[in-house]
């Protein structure tokens, strides 16, 4: 098997007495989707916020294409390519739908306080094809007829949808989807799995997904890694994971052994 | 603050002159003023940078740019530098010391929450006034810098100065607007804006937040420096208690809350507006009946303070809002209505994102 894009070597958080991770140990196969479940509380948000940067661990180590990036600050995490979203969407309400996408954009000279004043002919070029790139993506999340309209006019669903085609806008390496599918209807649900999928394929991305539903994380990852109480439980295919009876336990309650 | 309102006097006499006199000096106080909210805007409008010691910044810039401009001192007076400098030169020094300023106050405290920010800025507003009013040779102290040369000084004599005084002042007011939104309306200012907004998505969008923050409250700093340094050429002296927290800290505020934060064309309109309240109260003190003529300043203190509290209940965003739309390399979103149609819509509360052609 190829080198992994993604090691986590026993990562550890606390926040005072509560260890929400404690030596959280696995590594994500390039090109893959891999799903990070377990029950409520296990620490799978906590384990993200520490790869993104969002926090700062209080042990172990995330090593990114054979790097060591633990502890970096958010934007330079985003740098080397691994972009976040979050369970509950952050958009920006104030502002227009395509903007929220555009903000994402890598190298935009126009985000420089100095090109903007003495050269913002560059700004505009570069603006006018980010413009196109982010219409291009929330096409592809079917979202374009919105992009005039300010987020926060959005439904509960597409403000899942458009968390998604920012992190698109990342160009990510490894993308890493914080429960895509939670509190959105079954057929959302569904389309969403579709739309993850095809990018996958398409953008040579790796993605790495926190998942609750066990139908939609079963029919989307390669791979499983269980958490329960900070640690890693078992990592492997989703079949042999599901059948897993330490898992069954754990996950849904010891009554489904 | 007396200075301010020196040229008010001439309202004792209704005539045309003294009408005149009163529009120049009350247009060229509302530039300053105007300059003052713009900077505020890039500060809290656009960054959410919570600063309470604006006054801190608008001084720094008068008393370096008199510190400039002004002799050397002689034997009645103490302070440095006087370096006879022209006095674009000082209004440079003035916006380039608000700028450090703004540096030195934001190198510690903009990585904290933004509360603790605000209550630094306070802090370093009276610590400014005190220095400035019990330094020994520093700047004259409690006398203050005096004799400030005047503009064009050789070009024009006494009774057209007061024009150029409004010229140059709108002319600076011009292109410090034009600046502000250049840089603010653009993909700079949309990172402002979400960082303002939620701190957490612009970190995820990969952008150095701390960085962006410092940026606007350097630039927002020395602007307000530049603001300080007209005021200081405009009025002639400067002494450290003309710089209340109420003239220099409060008073913007109210004009940035009503004028309405994150626009930069409410942010020249709030400086008029509550300008017009603040400063043409004098205009109707004769009128008033004995005693309520001598409280009139009081009631305007007290009347502002409300004003402060009906826009922040009812019209949060001000008299014009912010648009959706940030970068101006964009097409608009919303069609611009005229000033007044948008006006009329702010107050019956219908949400400018209502108007949406599309």
């Amino acid at each position: 098997m190829a080198e992994p894009i993604l090691v986590v070597d026993r990562l550890e958080k606390r926040f005072g007495g509560n260890r929400a991770v404690d030596g959280a140990t696995f590594s994500v196969a390039r090109g893959s989707i891999t799903g990070l479940i377990g029950p409520n509380g296990a620490g799978k948000t906590t384990c993200f916020n520490c790869i993104a940067g969002a926090l700062r661990p209080d042990g172990g180590r995330v090593t990114f294409e054979g790097q060591d990036i633990t502890g970096l600050p958010p934007h330079r995490v985003f740098e080397r390519g691994v972009v976040r979203t979050f369970q509950i969407p952050q958009e920006l309400g104030g502002m227009t739908v395509l903007e929220n996408v555009m903000l994402v954009a890598r190298d935009h000279p126009g985000e420089h306080f100095l090109e903007v004043c003495l050269r913002p002919w560059r700004a505009r070029a570069r603006e006018e094809a980010v413009r196109v790139q982010a219409l291009e993506i929330l096409r592809q999340v079917a979202l374009d007829h919105l992009a005039l309209q300010p987020a926060r006019n959005l439904s509960g669903g597409q403000r899942k949808l458009l968390e998604l085609a920012r992190a698109l806008m990342g160009e990510p390496k490894l993308l890493l989807l914080d429960e895509p599918s939670a509190g959105v209807n079954p057929t959302l649900a569904q389309r969403l799995v579709d739309d993850i999928r095809a990018i996958q394929r398409e953008r040579d991305v790796t993605i790495l997904v926190i998942g609750h539903d066990m139908d939609v994380v079963a029919r989307l990852c390669d791979t499983l890694v269980v958490m329960t109480s900070g640690r890693v439980l078992v990592e492997g295919p989703p079949d042999e994971v599901l059948n897993n009876t330490e898992v069954q336990e754990a996950y849904l309650g010891s009554q489904y052994r | 603050m007396p200075d301010l309102l020196a040229p008010l006097d001439t309202l004792y006499l209704v005539t045309l002159a003294g009408m005149t006199n009163w529009s120049v000096g009350f247009v060229t106080t509302i530039a300053i003023f105007g300059i003052v909210v713009l900077a505020m805007n890039v500060q809290w409008g656009y960054t959410g940078i919570l600063n309470f010691g604006v006054v801190a910044f608008f001084m720094v810039g008068a008393y370096t740019s008199a510190l400039l401009t002004l002799p050397p001192a002689t034997g009645f007076s103490d302070y440095i530098l006087g370096l006879e400098l022209p006095i674009l030169v000082g209004w440079a020094g003035g916006a380039v010391a608000g700028g450090v300023l703004a540096l030195l106050v934001g190198l510690p405290t903009l990585r904290l929450r933004l509360d603790f920010l605000a209550i630094a800025t306070i802090g370093v507003a009276a610590i400014l006034r005190t220095v400035a009013s019990s330094a020994d040779n520093l700047v004259n102290r409690g006398r203050g810098m005096n004799g400030l040369p005047r503009l064009f000084n050789d070009l024009v004599d006494g009774s057209d100065y007061k024009w150029v005084l409004m010229g140059t002042t709108l002319i600076t007011l011009a292109l410090v607007y034009l600046l502000v939104r250049a840089v603010t309306a653009s993909p700079w200012g949309r990172v402002l804006r979400a960082i303002r907004d939620n701190e957490a998505t612009a970190q995820a969008a990969g952008k150095p937040t701390v960085r962006y923050r410092m940026q606007a409250f350097v630039l927002g700093g020395a602007i307000m420096g530049l603001a300080g340094a007209v005021y200081a050429h405009r009025v002639g002296s400067i002494s450290p208690e003309a710089f209340s927290d109420l003239f220099g800290t409060f008073l913007p505020w109210t004009m940035l809350i009503v004028g309405g934060a994150g626009n930069n064309r409410g942010a020249v309109l709030g400086a008029l507006v509550v300008g017009f309240f603040w400063f043409g109260t004098p205009l109707i003190q004769e009128d008033l009946p004995g005693s309520l003529g001598n409280q009139v300043f009081v009631w305007r203190q007290f009347a502002i303070g409300l004003l402060v509290v009906v826009f922040i209940l009812w019209l949060p965003k001000g008299l014009l809002a912010e648009e959706p739309r940030v970068s101006r390399f964009l097409p608009r979103t919303v069609a611009g209505p005229p000033l007044l149609q948008r006006l009329r819509d702010r107050f019956r509360g219908r949400p400018a994102e209502d108007r949406s052609g599309t």
